[in-house]
């Protein structure tokens, strides 16, 4: 730690003009303590935290290139002509809106670059919102104090989809028109105000000139700007809460443990959001997505083969496609079958998503705050709920591929749909109890460690001709020299003899030859020097591994329900 | 010296003269510990200097964004000389540089911000300590001092503004304000309102179509040939058995007007199928009740527009005679009034009445649909 206790005068220029420019900003502004303070900030590290983090740089990349896109492109439903440079496409009758599409595609440099870039990102920030939804979700982060959180990321992903839907209605092609159609028939199907709202948001019948201009306004400003504010909410709550974090060496309910904002989170945050836009430009170079000059302009009475939106959306049309034709008809009036799976499904599934924090609640009478994240084996009932959830989503968007399933693989389309059906009904639960089953396999596996050592593959033969497999204690033993059961903490435990480093580490060196042998022994001892040092000067007690007391040992019922209570 | 931390008592604190002597690795861990942070493990990464191992590592490093600087230069040249114009592939070299483009300058951008970000966690990794620190959390409730002193603020405001005991101005406020959020509300839904009952008599509303004949005069079916000046009429012969045509509403007096002719084409509930069934299929028909006359000997026309969400229900099956929609996949069947036999849709496909018009040969609707065509709503009654 020599490097950094000399201080130095400034020395050179840029040193002074630094120095300068922080006595300025700090005159004016009374910075110093505050800057300080964030700087300290410790954020636990775990590769699970980077999912909200890939959305979040995602987000960034679609406000870049959906600005670049805003700067050409025209919403105009006006008819044209095309007379571009796309040969296919010449002399054909279409939408400005779709024109420009194509003069982004064709005439601007660089231009179907960023429409690419723009949807694979669009596609990547869903995936990464959905993704740290589960996360949060199997790890029990979304409990007292961070609910509100939660309900926000729920709200997020509602507002994604929609401004996705919004963003591929634009280009006014074939395929976007039908998905607009589609939404057209559902905005319909509300009982009593359907029509009256199709008519305010189209301004007349199906399709109309005013929806795409409409859709535009939202899909630039409206939505962007709430996801903006929310998404800076949302990332506000999470730094003046802190972050949870796991259990494990040293972590407590009351701290937190891993780096500082400065100089570590930062530099490896920076790097990972262009790690993030670096690959984001190599999908929207490298891989085609959605060629609209392929399908044409949008016209009523066309539609391509294997019409299905975008993934975040396609498992409304599989629920869509599976949905029996039920028809209820009261005297002068009716409610359309399409009504029950979408505008009154999908808001009630979101509703039980963004309630959850407050139906877990109920049936574990849990009500403490909690910081320390859970295993998502030690909480079998909720960790089941999701794996049903998935399983119910997965369905859906199987389903929503289903005629192109049946073509490729020459099943019956009608067989396709009653798997959907059928599927729909009798895979969650199963998925519930297999999920069930395995995290109480889970749970036996891990105290089975804690009582009897790792397993060492080490078979021995007794005096008396018995065979007894060895296993290596992770604590200390008793007089027989068999090991003190440790209490389960609620930390990933060793089950391997590798994990306790008994296959040791590869030697340090290049590809072609390695460290000189002195080199790399001195810099392991100077290691494990510095190391011991922190063990002995004891600036902090060890005492997670000994048990804090504040990681709860679980009851057998609580093992088998929702988890330890605080 | 200032506090700005009233958790700290300022006895704890250096003076300004004891700061001044202090190092920088002092200065470090007190301000840790006004933050309640503690540095655990921050342990140099090359303790032995100057190692083979080190110095690779900073190659490694180097090499990354020595990597992004070539690839950024890369992207540079292919962005601005590479030929980016749209070639058509009956020139395949062109075709093919030409198709090289975005590929290229997405390799070449993709790697150049990479590399910066790749060099940036390869530098964490490899030259930042690897720090442990332990930070106290302080979350819960605020302390009872904070909690009643801004309780008694919030108090006093209402108390010394009396406003708790003047009802008539509770009241009057409320309404100022009540009044103000309905108006906000009218003027921000006001405008979007439209009636969509206004138009019940013509195709503007939901119950009619451009099928409609007004005046009097005869609506043709006129099939799509991709020229939208082409007027090409359908004659029964000129559809084999078993076939099946996408038709839309011409009228005669619409011939020169460009404008009505293309909202013709073009609105969503035009599109007719022409269905010519085989004589022997022809025998098996099951009409619907009140369209017994709508079809003309073995050529029946339902609209195209699904009675599920409204998608062209394009596929027709000649072996079945069905009518399948792409969409969601409802079948309907040819046979029996188009009425739906499998999937989510739940209404028969409405049927167009037509017959030949003597004078011309060509086929012309009777009248409208008799139902609304297309997805559910409502009011509708059946
Ligand atoms: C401020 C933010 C944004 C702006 C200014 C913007 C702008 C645009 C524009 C002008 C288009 C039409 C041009 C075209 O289709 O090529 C477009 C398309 C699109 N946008 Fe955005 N957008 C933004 C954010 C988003 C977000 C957050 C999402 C998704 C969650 C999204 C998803 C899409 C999609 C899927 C398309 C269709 C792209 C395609 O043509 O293939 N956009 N956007
Ligand atoms: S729109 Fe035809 S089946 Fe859904």
């Amino acid at each position: 730690m020599s490097a950094i206790t000399t201080p130095t005068k400034p020395s050179n220029a840029a040193e002074r003009a630094a120095n300068g420019s922080a006595k300025w900003t700090d005159d004016r502004y009374h910075l110093a303590g505050g800057l300080r303070r964030q700087m300290n900030k410790v954020f636990p590290t775990h590769w699970s935290f980077l999912l909200g983090e890939i959305a979040l740089y995602s987000f960034i990349v679609l406000l870049l290139s959906g600005t670049y896109l805003a700067l050409f492109f025209d919403p105009s439903m006006e008819e044209v002509q095309y007379q571009g440079s796309f040969t296919n496409l010449r002399g054909i009758e279409m939408s400005r809106a779709y024109e420009s599409t194509l003069e982004i595609s064709f005439e601007v440099r660089g231009g179907l670059f960023a429409r690419q870039v723009h949807h694979w990102a669009a596609l990547l920030f869903m995936a990464a919102i959905v993704a740290h939804m589960l996360r949060n979700f199997f790890t029990g982060s979304f409990r007292r104090p961070r609910e509100v959180n939660w309900v926000i990321g729920v709200v997020l992903f509602m507002l994604g989809a929609l401004e996705g839907f919004a963003g591929y209605s634009l280009p006014d092609d074939l395929l976007s028109g039908s998905g607009l159609r589609i939404m057209s028939g559902l905005i319909m199907s509300i009982p009593v105000l359907g029509t009256w709202t199709h008519w305010l948001a189209f301004g007349g019948e199906y399709p109309g000139t005013e929806i795409i201009p409409r859709l535009y306004t939202l899909h630039i400003l409206l939505i962007p700007g709430l996801l903006l504010a929310l998404i800076a909410v949302h990332v506000g709550l999470v730094w003046y809460q802190k972050h949870t974090q796991f259990p494990g060496v040293r972590r407590k309910e009351s701290n937190v443990v891993g780096v500082r904002i400065m100089p570590y989170f930062a530099l490896k945050g920076g790097g990972f959001t262009m790690i993030v836009i670096g690959v984001t430009a190599l999908m929207g170079g490298l891989f085609q997505i959605n060629p609209v000059w392929n399908l044409g302009p949008y016209n009523a009475s066309q539609v391509s083969a294997a019409t299905v939106p975008d993934w975040y959306m396609a498992w409304t049309d599989g629920l869509l496609r599976i949905w029996p034709a039920w028809e209820v008809y009261l005297g002068d009036w009716m409610i359309p079958s399409t009504f029950v799976p979408f505008m009154m499904g999908l808001p009630m599934l979101c509703g039980l998503a963004a309630v959850y924090p407050w139906i877990e609640r109920r049936l574990t009478k849990d009500y403490a705050h909690h910081n320390l994240l859970q295993r998502p084996r030690d909480v079998p009932v909720r960790t089941s709920l999701g794996m049903m959830a998935i399983t119910y989503f997965m369905v859906t968007l199987i389903t929503a591929g289903n005629d192109v399933i049946a073509d490729k693989f020459h099943i019956s389309l009608n067989a396709m749909v009653w798997f959907g059906r059928i599927g729909l009904l009798v895979l969650p639960p199963l998925a519930y109890v297999v999920t069930y089953r395995i995290c109480l396999g889970l749970q036996r596996a891990d105290r089975e460690v804690l009582e009897h050592g790792v397993e060492t593959g080490v078979i021995k033969r007794l005096p008396h001709g018995e065979f007894v497999e060895v296993h290596q204690p992770l604590g200390p033993v008793d007089d027989h020299g068999h090991p003190v059961p440790l209490a389960y903490q609620g930390a990933p435990v060793p089950k391997r003899m590798n994990k306790l480093g008994s296959a040791g580490a590869p030697v340090p060196g290049s590809l072609l030859k390695p460290d000189p042998a002195e080199e790399s022994v001195a810099l392991a001892r100077a290691a494990q020097e510095e190391h011991a040092a922190v063990e002995s000067n004891g600036e902090v007690p060890r005492d997670g591994a000994e048990g804090n007391g504040e990681v709860s040992q679980q009851s057998e019922d609580e093992r088998a329900g929702y988890g330890a209570r605080e | 010296m200032s506090n700005d931390n009233p958790s700290r008592p300022d006895e704890d604190l250096p003076t300004d003269e004891e700061l001044g002597e202090m190092s920088r690795d002092e200065l470090l861990r007190l301000g840790g510990k006004l933050d309640e942070v503690q540095i655990v493990e921050y342990p140099d990464p090359w303790p032995v200097k100057g190692t083979r191992a080190e110095k690779r590592a900073e190659r490694v490093v180097a090499m990354w964004f020595g990597l992004a600087g070539l690839a950024g230069l890369a992207f540079v040249v292919v962005f601005l000389w590479w030929p980016y114009q749209y070639q058509p592939p009956n020139d395949p070299e062109a075709h093919f540089l030409y198709s090289l483009y975005t590929p290229l300058i997405g390799l070449t951008l993709g790697l150049s911000i990479l590399g910066v970000g790749v060099g940036a966690i390869a530098y964490t990794k490899k030259f930042l300590p690897h720090e442990v620190v332990v930070q106290q959390r302080h979350d819960g409730g605020s302390s009872e001092l904070d909690k009643q002193t801004a309780a008694a603020h919030l108090a006093d405001a209402g108390g010394r503004s009396t406003i708790a005991r003047r009802s008539m101005i509770k009241r009057s406020a409320g309404f100022g304000l009540g009044a103000f959020g309905l108006a906000a509300g009218v003027f921000a839904l006001g405008g979007f309102i439209r009636d969509p009952w206004k138009d019940t008599e013509n195709h503007e509303g939901l119950w009619h179509t451009r099928w409609q004949p007004e005046n009097g005069e005869k609506v043709f079916l006129r099939r799509s040939t991709g020229d939208a000046h082409e007027i090409s009429l359908v004659k029964p012969e000129d559809m084999e058995a078993g076939s099946m045509e996408t038709v839309f509403p011409f009228r005669e007096t619409d011939r020169h007007d460009e404008e009505a002719l293309n909202e013709a084409m073009k609105s969503a509930d035009s599109p007719v199928m022409l269905i010519r069934l085989r004589p022997d299929d022809a025998t098996k028909v099951v009409k619907r009740e009140g369209q017994e006359d709508f079809n003309f000997g073995d050529y029946y026309a339902y609209t195209k527009i699904c009675s599920h969400l409204g998608c062209p229900t394009s596929l027709y099956e000649q072996q079945t005679n069905r009518i399948l929609c792409p969409c969601h996949q409802s079948q309907f069947d040819a046979l029996h009034y188009a009425k739906p036999i499998f999937g989510p849709a739940t209404r028969a496909l409405a049927q167009l009445p037509i017959a030949v018009d003597p004078e011309t040969g060509y086929f012309y609707a009777r009248g409208d649909f008799i139902e609304a065509v297309g997805p559910a709503f409502w009011e509708r009654k059946s």
